[in-house]
């Protein structure tokens, strides 16, 4: 038995892998399930506006639309880029000075 | 007033129709006037799952579109006089359904029946849509598996948002976890989700667990609903869940695999 318990703690069962799977996948479509449906248009917008400025592509930027009780909080999340586009940036930050 | 109850679960096969058939039955055989409705037009099934196949002449689109009157299109079950199945087109496409047909015929209905089971089509088009619209109750049939633990969840969203009761602000519909097609020893492998595992993500009401059961095939065969054979598991888990949606208080089974002692093992053993 001791033998078999071993084996069973190296490998996670594949029921547990569902369930792992299961769980992540849920909680994110639950969360963009609220959104309202003019968020998809906002974040594209945004992105094309940021984009004059950064080096910035789709998935660098998230927008999410949090509630509750009291308020709404519209959270825009830009991820910057590395290094080399810093020195863009800086330079444009520079120039606009 | 009649409680509408929609048995539906987004992804196709888990047993839908399945449970629509046992579940109209048990409750009509437990004296309840019952009617199922078949919202699968252009896919109809219930008929056969009844075994009323033969004796279909008018349908649901009939009725909707005034080309039938509502009796004429209920057929009456022949081994229980309280249920009735009003079948679905098979000619039709899903836009034969209307909101307002639909609404209109569950309205008349509910005149006459303690209980409207509206078996949904596969999906989240049209007919699935109308099927959750009206209910005041909806069976998640969910089967221990990935795609269709995400897709019941899917509908617990459309559920929330698209129904009638949601759009008027209304108390929202009572749901309710139908897990089937389980099978305890795979659970106990670690091969199966087990029901804690779906209960936590769904966080649903259990109705009940129906195992994996040669008698559900035997049953479609036949044209028997599965509740009919009162030696199956399955059958008795259906009548479990009736019972338990009437407010008995009936313990879960078929939850755990069944204990084989040597002898099982070596006589009985698969």
């Amino acid at each position: 038995m001791s033998l078999l318990d071993y084996f069973k703690t190296n490998k996670p069962s594949s029921a547990a892998i569902a369930k792992e799977r299961l769980q992540i996948l849920v909680a994110h479509e639950r969360s963009s399930r609220n959104q309202p449906s003019y968020l998809p248009q906002l974040k594209k917008e945004l992105l094309e506006v940021i984009k004059k400025y950064f080096d910035v592509n789709e998935e660098t930027i998230s927008v999410s639309l949090e509630q509750d009780d009291e308020r709404e909080t519209l959270e825009l999340n830009i991820t910057l880029p590395d290094e080399d586009h810093f020195k863009n940036l800086n330079s444009t930050k520079t120039r606009g000075k | 007033m009649a409680r509408i109850i929609v048995v539906t679960s987004g992804k196709g096969g888990v047993g839908k129709t399945t449970t629509s058939a046992a579940v109209a039955m048990g409750l009509a055989k437990k004296g309840h006037k019952t009617v199922v409705i078949d919202f699968d037009v252009g896919l109809r099934n219930l008929d056969l799952i009844l075994g009323c196949e033969r004796r279909v002449v008018y349908d649901f689109v009939n009725v909707i579109h005034n080309e039938s009157t509502l009796n004429q299109a209920l057929i009456r079950d022949k081994r229980c006089g309280e249920l009735y199945i009003l079948p679905a087109s098979q000619t039709r496409d899903k836009d034969a359904l209307t909101e307002e047909g639909v609404g209109r015929v569950l309205e008349e209905l509910s005149k006459d029946f303690e209980y409207i089971i509206c078996d949904s089509p596969a999906g989240i088009e049209r007919g699935a849509h109308l099927a959750m619209y009206f209910a005041d109750d909806a069976f998640i049939v969910t089967n221990p598996e990935v795609s269709s633990v995400r897709d019941s969840d899917r509908m617990l969203g459309i559920l929330a948002s698209k129904s009638r009761r949601a759009e008027k602000g209304e108390e929202p519909i009572k749901e309710f976890l139908l897990l089937s097609r389980y099978s305890p020893e795979r659970v106990k492998l670690g091969e199966m989700l087990s029901v804690d595992d779906v209960q936590e993500i769904l966080s649903l009401h259990l109705l009940g667990v129906v195992p994996e059961s040669k008698s559900v095939l035997n049953a479609s065969n036949s044209g028997i609903p599965v509740i009919l054979d009162e030696q199956s598991d399955a059958g008795q888990a259906y009548s479990d869940i009736v019972a338990r949606y009437l407010g008995e208080d009936k313990p879960h089974r078929f939850i755990d695999a069944e204990k084989k002692g040597l002898f099982g093992k070596l006589f009985r053993g698969k």
